[in-house]
This record gives structure tokens, sequence and C-alpha cells, in this order.
């Protein structure tokens, strides 16, 4: 017998610029690790972000979460600081991290977990391209 | 004839923002694609030749040498590139993708051997935003 709990997705993106680099290497550990990735006029991404929401579908709405008020939610406190930005140079949480997929993504779910019911399960996947993605958290 | 589309793709940075105009119209007119500090899309090129199919080899143009010639004159010039910095064949143009596409055009035409054709390119900026350019 299965319970009700289900899982709901929300797909959101934001298109962004961004540069991989460690300021406490020299250029050429850089160039070494991080390739073109650290090429310092930058260079960008169309990220996609899949938020998944989990938990019991409530009895009166028919809802795990209204995905409305999920994507408002994204939009306000992740797609507005980062959509069109550039990761490094714009955004707070980047000035000291290097933005790497897997950082943006445990920023991601920092800023979205505290305004999610705790009843909630909350578990991310971010496409930096068609071919790379990570998740969080696992 | 017969069409055949070879897809590349490459990560890039850019802002849309013309250098004759003050700031404030750029934002009017641009929006949030004047970010002075840039923002970035990964794009994917849909490359389509036409032609008809040799009787030797079937092929109207070897995918594998139309993927060579695409990353020599495009991708390798722009894939992690900064369009509006880095870019020689951009140099003065906005950095739209209407005139990304018309660039790319002119990168790859004389390319072409004799008896293949450039047909079309098509270049997606987003999933929901591309543009396609028939010379």
């Amino acid at each position: 017998m299965y319970n009700n709990r289900v899982s709901v997705f929300r797909k959101e993106n934001f298109n962004a610029a961004h540069r991989l680099h460690n300021p406490t290497w020299d250029e050429a550990t850089n160039n070494d690790v991080f390739g073109k990735c650290n090429n310092p006029n930058y260079h960008g991404h169309n990220y996609d972000l899949f938020v998944q929401v989990i938990g019991e579908v409530d009895k009166e709405t028919g809802y795990v979460m209204d995905t409305k008020k999920l994507s408002d939610l994204i939009k306000e406190k992740v797609t507005n600081k980062f959509d069109h930005k550039n990761l490094n140079e714009d955004c707070e949480e980047f000035k000291n991290l290097n933005p790497t997929a897997e950082n943006i993504v445990i920023v991601t779910y920092n800023l979205l977990r505290p305004f999610i019911d705790d009843k909630l399960e909350l578990k991310l996947r971010l496409y930096e391209t068609e071919r790379n993605f990570v998740e969080y958290p696992v | 004839m017969v069409y055949i589309t070879r897809i590349e793709h490459f990560n890039a940075a850019h802002k849309l923002f013309n250098p004759t105009w003050s700031r404030e119209k750029n934002d009017e007119v641009f929006g949030k694609c004047a970010n002075e500090n840039w923002h970035g899309h990964n794009f994917n090129l849909h490359v389509t030749v036409k032609g008809t199919p040799s009787e030797e080899t079937g092929f109207v143009f070897d995918a594998k040498k139309l993927s060579i010639i695409i990353k020599e004159h495009v991708t390798d010039l722009i894939d992690h590139k900064n369009l509006n910095v880095e870019v020689e064949f951009l140099k003065g143009k906005i950095c739209s993708i209407e005139n990304l596409v018309t660039g790319i055009w002119n990168q790859l035409q004389p390319q072409m051997p004799e008896n293949v054709t450039l047909h079309r390119l098509k270049l997606y900026e987003t999933d929901k935003i591309y543009v396609e350019y028939f010379g």
C-alpha cells in the first residue's frame, strides 16, 4: 500500500555570467585546474533549476505545495538575484565563494529552505549545461 | 536535394549595449540584458547544409568534417569567451543573437566545399529564443 507522499517539481531558470577562479592560487594553477572556465573576461550559462518539494498531499487543497507560490518564492529568493547577472561581480553570495555549480546549488538551497514548510523535504537539481548538472542534498 | 544539420554548442558571456547611447537609454531599451558586468548563455547552434548525396559516400557532406569546420571557425573562437570583448568578428557590433548569427554565417560560408551549400543557421540563445539566418 502506497502512502500519499508526492514530489512536486518546479523548474525555473536564470542566465548568468561567471568565472571559476581561486584568488589564492597563481594564474598557472588556476588555468591548470579550471581551464577555459578561468577566463578573466567571464563566460556564461543558461542555468536550469529544478526545485523538488516532497510531502503529504493536503486533504483540503490536494496540494503538497502550491506551485504558483513555489515559483514566486524561487523568483523572489533566487532568480531575481542571479538572472542576467555576473555571479562573481554582482552577487554577494559569491564574493568569496567560487561560483561552481556545486556551490551555486548549496547557496540556492540555503536561500529557499527557510521559506518552505519544515514538514516538507526539499531537494534541488541544477543544470549548468544540458550535460552537466548537480543535486543537493544527497 | 537533402539537408543535413550539425548541432554544436558554446557557453559565453555578453551584454546588449549601444556605446553611443547613455546608460539610461541602454537600460530602458535593453533592460537587464544591459548589465554592465555581463550575463551569459549556453548557446546551441544548428548548421544546415544542402546538396545531393554522393554516389560514392552517400553523404551530402561528412558531418564529422562539418563539425571540425564549425569548431575551428566558430566555437573555438567564442566558447567560454566574452562575446563583447574577445570576438574579432563581433567588434563594433551590438552583441545580439541577430548579429552573432550573421557573423557566424560569414565565418562558415567561405569554408564550404564546392558542391555543398550553407543553407541555414539556427542559433538558440535560450530554449525560448532563437534566430534563423539563410544568408
